[in-house]
């Protein structure tokens, strides 16, 4: 990449720098740790670039206040923790239904409730997925580093806008308070088309036959928003037909669009008995077991890991496990995303959960453990 | 009438009527006085924006031709906020219950008023919550029944006006939609307002409050504020005993504070 200067980062600000690159000029937000650091540079960056920093009453608003100035046209972004990432779910829900898009950055903290603010974990997987009510559509990108953390963001920002669909980025408390190098580009060469009030006449903002950009509010086009089940114009209907295509329309565009959103990564050898599949700060551990067992012993290990938590990776993970023998699946939980391996393995593979939660990384050493059981 | 007619056609988005609200209902009345306020005002069509939360006068959203912004339960000053700083260009009109504003969405409420941003919130307060059938609010006076409060209500009211005032907001009206002109021209002056404007609209709710509560039909009730209704200056020169009782009406408090999208983008030009 052409133009690119090297700079030492903390995820968190990877997040804000990726995002004001992306075209984001609007931030509002609450204070919550692990992620405050997303607030406090945006404060400091967004005003010099003609845009808006908000601190807001509480986290349900810096949600409304988030989707509000994307209806107005602007590029945004929230930051919060578990418990302002609970507190924001009814909104974001209305985001998915109403189509509205937007960036909400959630940097994991052990939980549940009020937790280990400083400690890190990856319990919200499945609040990510399922935190708000109803059957809706959900993209959740997880970086592994910072420089995911500031690429994913960058895609997460422009893939909203296109498909106008909120989108989540999971971070851990470990991506987002550590530093490393990032290479970043000249600001601005990163982000796609601007929002356009030049559109068809026939423009419908929710048309059947897909997806439409959407038009900011101010222009003359009269349509209306709500979180209602809602017709082609955006208007409340209870007509049962319509209902269910509103329902499919918000989730096909996820299927038409699987290429771009669905992103994993995979290392190793090409024919792995084990296999080990993760995402976010865990992969860094696997990344170190896969290095020693494959790269300098040889053996039939490799490493799936998943920027894309959700939607669930299911074609990467089918294929997998055709291959492998065993899928570990270590996770700085309970265990979350390894039912959701389970289900799309379907019992080709034996799937074998690795778990701590007690605010403590998973080493390499736990993994390799894990590894050579299944390998001897 | 011909006015009347341009303003249906050009205001309201007649293919979504009939309303579902309930026959008596005051929120149609306050509707149309908002229309006119506008009209009045002459705001350019594109300009305005009409953002609701949920409940029954929420759903007036629906029925204006703007864009429109039905948003979620309390929330609508969020939502406001956020498009306001957005686009301060807009001109905004938020519609809220007394439900909506004060209980659920109170937060809000209070810190839209400290922050003093230019919009028009009309609160719509018929004392009850309507849409869910008939639970107190905030805004339910002392002792009134309501199907939460079978036996009458034991919790004190707010007094949203001074409420407002209190946490920042520099323009305070109250009207009824016993009194349609006067709350025509209180949403006027309240648009023409630089800040955070409260419109305080007193609506019947025949249905869920008034039967409950026994005051008569849609008619009686609408007498009733008529009667109870003092205008601020009549009640400016009466004592607090003769006020008992009384609704005062009209322009509570009109004052000059700094409003919060002029001042961000000043302060940020400054930093530039």
């Amino acid at each position: 990449m052409p133009e690119t200067k090297p700079v030492l980062m903390q995820g968190n600000v990877a997040c804000a720098e990726g995002a004001i690159n992306a075209g984001v000029r609007f931030y509002a937000g609450y204070p919550i740790t692990p992620s405050t650091e997303v607030a406090e540079r945006m404060a400091a960056r967004l005003p010099d670039l003609g845009g808006v920093f908000i601190q807001m009453e509480d986290e349900i608003a810096s949600m409304a206040a988030v989707i509000g100035a994307s209806i107005g046209g602007m590029r945004t972004l929230t930051a919060t923790s578990g418990p302002g990432f609970s507190l924001k779910q009814e909104n974001l829900g209305y985001a998915i239904m109403a189509e509205i898009p937007c960036v909400v950055v959630n940097v994991q903290r052990m939980g549940p409730s009020t937790g280990a603010p400083t400690a890190p974990a990856q319990g919200d997987v499945m609040q990510a997925r399922w935190g708000t009510h109803g059957d809706h559509p959900i993209i959740a990108f997880s970086p592994a580093s910072v420089y995911e953390a500031y690429y994913l963001t960058v895609a997460a920002v422009n893939l909203s806008q296109k498909i106008r669909q909120p989108i989540v980025m999971l971070l851990d408390e470990v991506i987002g308070h550590m530093r490393e190098k990032v290479l970043i580009p000249e600001t601005g060469r990163l982000m796609v088309e601007k929002s356009s009030d030049k559109v068809p006449a026939d423009w419908k903002p929710y048309d059947d036959k897909g997806v439409t950009p959407l038009v900011p509010f101010g222009f003359g086009h009269y349509y209306h928003v709500t979180g209602l089940f809602h017709d082609q114009y955006g208007f409340p209907t209870t007509d049962p037909p319509q209902v269910a295509r509103s329902l499919d329309r918000i989730h096909e565009k996820l299927d038409k669009y699987r290429d771009e959103i669905v992103l994993t990564n995979y290392i190793g050898h090409k024919e792995p008995r084990v296999a080990i599949v993760t995402y976010g700060c865990t992969v860094r551990s696997a990344r170190a077991v896969v290095k020693k067992a494959y790269w300098q012993n040889r053996k039939e290990v490799g490493l799936l890991s998943l920027q894309t938590i959700w939607p669930f990776p299911e074609q990467e993970i089918k294929a997998l496990a055709k291959q492998a023998d065993v899928i570990l699946v270590p996770e700085m939980n309970m265990g979350q995303i390894v039912g959701e391996i389970e289900r799309h393995v379907r019992g080709e593979a034996e799937v074998v959960p690795v778990n701590r939660y007690d605010g403590e990384m998973i080493t390499p050493d736990e993994i390799s453990e894990a590894v050579g059981r299944w390998l001897s | 009438m011909a006015i009347i007619e341009q303003l249906t056609q050009d205001f309201l988005r007649t293919k979504k009527l009939p309303h579902i609200w309930c026959p008596g209902c005051g929120n149609g009345i306050v509707t149309a006085a908002l229309v006119r306020a506008i009209e009045r005002a002459e705001y350019d069509q594109r300009d305005v924006v009409i953002v609701s939360g949920i409940g029954c006068s929420s759903r007036a959203a629906g029925y204006l031709n703007f864009n429109t912004l039905h948003t979620t339960h309390g929330r609508a000053l969020a939502f406001a906020t956020g498009l306001k700083m957005a686009r301060p260009e807009l001109k905004l009109f938020v519609i809220m219950g007394d439900g909506d504003c004060s209980a659920i969405g109170g937060n809000h409420f209070i810190h839209a008023a400290r922050r003093n941003i230019d919009l028009t919130a009309i609160v719509v307060n018929n004392h009850i919550y309507g849409m869910t059938g008939g639970q107190h609010s905030p805004l339910t006076p002392e002792g009134k029944k309501a199907t939460t409060a079978p036996g009458g209500t034991v919790e004190r009211e707010f007094d949203l006006i001074n409420l407002a005032r209190g946490a920042g907001a520099s323009f305070g009206a109250k009207g009824t939609a016993a009194q349609p002109r006067q709350l025509e021209q209180l949403i006027t002056r309240g648009s023409q307002h630089k800040g955070f404007s409260l419109i305080e609209a007193l609506s019947p709710c025949p249905i869920a409050y008034g039967r409950r509560n026994k005051l008569g039909g849609p008619v009686d009730m609408l007498r009733d504020m008529k009667e109870k209704s003092i205008s601020v200056e009549r009640a400016s020169k009466l004592g607090e005993e003769e006020l008992a009782g009384k609704t005062i009406t009209g322009v509570i408090f009109d004052l000059e504070a700094p409003e919060y999208s002029e001042e961000y983008y000043r302060s940020i030009s400054k930093e530039k």
